[in-house]
């Protein structure tokens, strides 16, 4: 293995450790911050395979995180549901709600479907406002009683939400891992690099967008609950945030590097490492992280990890398969 | 009690005047260009604010103040394209969308950081108060009727200009194939930036408009971005008349859903596009 690589995928596995070891010392704000990491890790992930790989650019992923909050939040407050089985049915829903959508937007291309994507969005964000049941415009706050079913006491809920959302980020990245190195992943990769010559090669171009669609809704819409747990409130313009769930998102996986699986990765390390900074800086960090998404567009489109692997001379997730001799 | 409904669809056709003038640039660089600009409604809101500095600060009439941001945003939308946006053209889809992304937060946020978060409106004077009472309860106001017709007359003279000049006639040249067009000797850089250009005037156009008629924020470009986005779409691509009518039945479906309850306006106009559009995907009128 040449240096390089070993040094990546060692970073790569003292990260794991770090986030396995990280509830025996880190702070409550430590393990807050880290949480919220890893649930920005699953949203670039999956913003990743749309966008990099099967050629869907979404300006409205915020739509299935907020389903995901608002179906999290129905099942466990309204319902009475368990809460750790809310999380997986608002995957669910956040799924089936995935069907009529993709039935809509996959009748348009690129950009139309860039915006159209987000027209979807807008509509769910207001209907959600609507619903009297969940405290309308202004939104609704968990009562305590549920919050207390994650986890009688504050350090015991943090705790329990963590893992949950470790798990998600394990199951993301396992299984988008996986789904890269089958067969259908390798046609992913085709499509990445050449649509119509992977159409040509007998790639089934519309089945791999379906599969993408829907592989990504439930992951989406389960971050959203986990999200909700975090902040124990639904909210029509917070659970919907398209700043928080579409923007930083895109921002990320650019500045990281799109159509790549290290990509979202180094994107989202690199932005928790600069937000502290750039929070200071109010509206201008926001044109900042514009500009810098523009200025790797021009200059390396494949972003940090595109200019580091001119150096790295292969994957350190290896999604690809070396040819046999 | 029907007055009050006839009133209302009335109101919503003129509001989907100026629907239909933010959709005109739109639907001009979708034909032509062929990409979606995701920046559109920021640079609608931001000549807003253009406009809005002129009167305030110079004291010049908003007739005045639009009639200088003009040449202004053409200048502006041709560099625009020729600096920016026809590096990023190209085989791929992501980069332009990405780039247009991009720069509509970035304006967002510039706006924010000179202006703050306030709501604005310019001051237009008699005319904004202005009334024709037409008939029982109908009354037009003349502000949205000028921008009616206005609305009427840019759609006829950017078809007259595509279809009936030489520069017209190239600008649908590049678009068709560039190659082509660049095998014949067009520069098709320059005439892909020209177009810009007039996106860019329709952009200044409106915006002139809709500072005098709305009220307006840093953020409020998003919302007209998808306004703009549904009129083409209901239209038909490349149909300038059609997006026209597009603009229209979004104002009709607003000012109507408004009636019934105030807080339905918006959700109304998308849930009408929403719903025409899985009944018919290629627009009303489509061209191509």
């Amino acid at each position: 293995m040449k240096p390089t690589i070993l040094l990546g995928r060692l970073a790569l596995i003292a990260g794991v450790i770090f986030l396995i070891a990280a509830p025996a010392f880190l702070s409550l704000r430590g393990m807050q911050l880290t949480t919220e990491f890893m649930s920005l890790l699953v949203l670039a992930m999956m913003w990743n395979l749309l966008a990099g790989y099967a050629d869907i650019v979404t300006v409205g992923q915020h739509a299935f995180v907020g389903i995901g909050a608002y179906a999290f939040f129905g099942f466990l407050v309204l319902l009475g549901v368990d809460p750790y089985l809310s999380v997986l049915l608002a995957g669910v829903v956040s799924l089936i709600f995935a069907i009529p959508v993709m039935g809509l937007i996959f009748r348009l291309r690129a950009g139309y479907l860039a915006v159209g994507s987000w027209v979807v969005a807008e509509t769910l964000m207001l209907a959600a406002g609507k619903l009297s049941a969940f405290g309308g415009g202004s939104g609704k706050s968990m009562p305590v009683s549920f919050v207390k079913s994650f986890g009688a006491s504050t350090p015991d809920r943090y705790a329990n939400v963590y893992w949950l959302a470790f798990a998600l980020l394990a199951a993301a990245f396992l299984s988008t891992w996986y789904l890269l190195r089958s067969r259908i992943g390798v046609g992913l990769t085709a499509m990445r690099d050449d649509e119509e010559g992977a159409g040509a090669i007998g790639v089934n171009l519309r089945r791999a967008r379906v599969l993408c669609f829907l592989w990504v809704a439930p992951f989406l819409g389960m971050a959203g609950a986990i999200i909700t747990m975090q902040k124990l409130r639904v909210a029509p313009p917070a659970s919907f945030s398209i700043l928080d769930w579409t923007v930083y998102i895109i921002f990320i996986v650019v500045i990281g590097g799109v159509g790549s699986f290290e990509g979202p990765i180094i994107g989202t390390i690199v932005f928790f490492l600069i937000r502290e900074f750039l929070n200071d800086l109010g509206v201008w960090h926001l044109i900042i992280l514009g500009v810098i998404s523009i200025g790797v567009i021009l200059v390396e489109p494949k972003g940090i990890w595109g200019l580091l692997r001119r150096f790295v001379p292969g994957d350190l997730i290896p999604v690809g398969h070396k040819p046999r001799r | 009690m029907t007055g009050v409904w006839v009133n209302q669809i009335v109101q919503g056709i003129l509001l989907g005047g100026l629907y239909a003038m933010f959709a005109l640039g739109l639907s001009l660089s979708a034909g032509v260009m062929r990409f979606i600009n995701i920046a559109h409604g920021d640079l609608i809101v931001l000549v807003c604010f253009l406009v809005l500095t002129l009167t305030t600060s110079l004291g010049l009439s908003p007739l005045v103040a639009a009639a200088i941001t003009l040449p202004v945003v053409f200048a502006g939308g041709y560099l625009l394209q020729r600096l920016l946006l026809q590096r990023v053209l190209g085989q791929h889809v992501l980069p332009v969308i990405l780039v247009t992304f991009g720069l509509s937060i970035i304006i967002q946020n510039a706006l924010q950081g000179t202006y703050g978060a306030d709501t604005r409106k310019v001051q237009g004077g008699v005319i904004e108060y202005a009334t024709i009472h037409v008939a029982g309860e109908i009354n037009v106001g003349v502000l949205p009727l000028v921008i009616f017709v206005s609305a009427i007359l840019m759609v006829w003279l950017l078809d007259r200009l595509l279809y009936r000049t030489r520069i017209g006639a190239r600008i649908r040249a590049v678009s068709d194939d560039v190659a082509a067009a660049n095998l014949i000797g067009l520069p098709s850089p320059h005439i892909f930036a020209l177009a810009m250009g007039f996106v860019g005037v329709t952009i200044a156009i409106s915006a002139g408009f809709m500072s005098v008629w709305t009220n307006f924020d840093p953020t409020s470009g998003p919302s007209r971005l998808l306004i703009a986005f549904e009129a083409v779409v209901l239209g038909g691509l490349g149909s300038l008349w059609g997006t026209l009518i597009g603009g229209i039945i979004l104002g009709v479906a607003q000012a109507v859903g408004g009636q019934f309850d105030a807080a339905w306006q918006v959700l109304a106009g998308h849930i009408v596009f929403l719903i025409i559009f899985a009944l018919r995907p290629q627009g009303l009128f489509p061209r191509y």
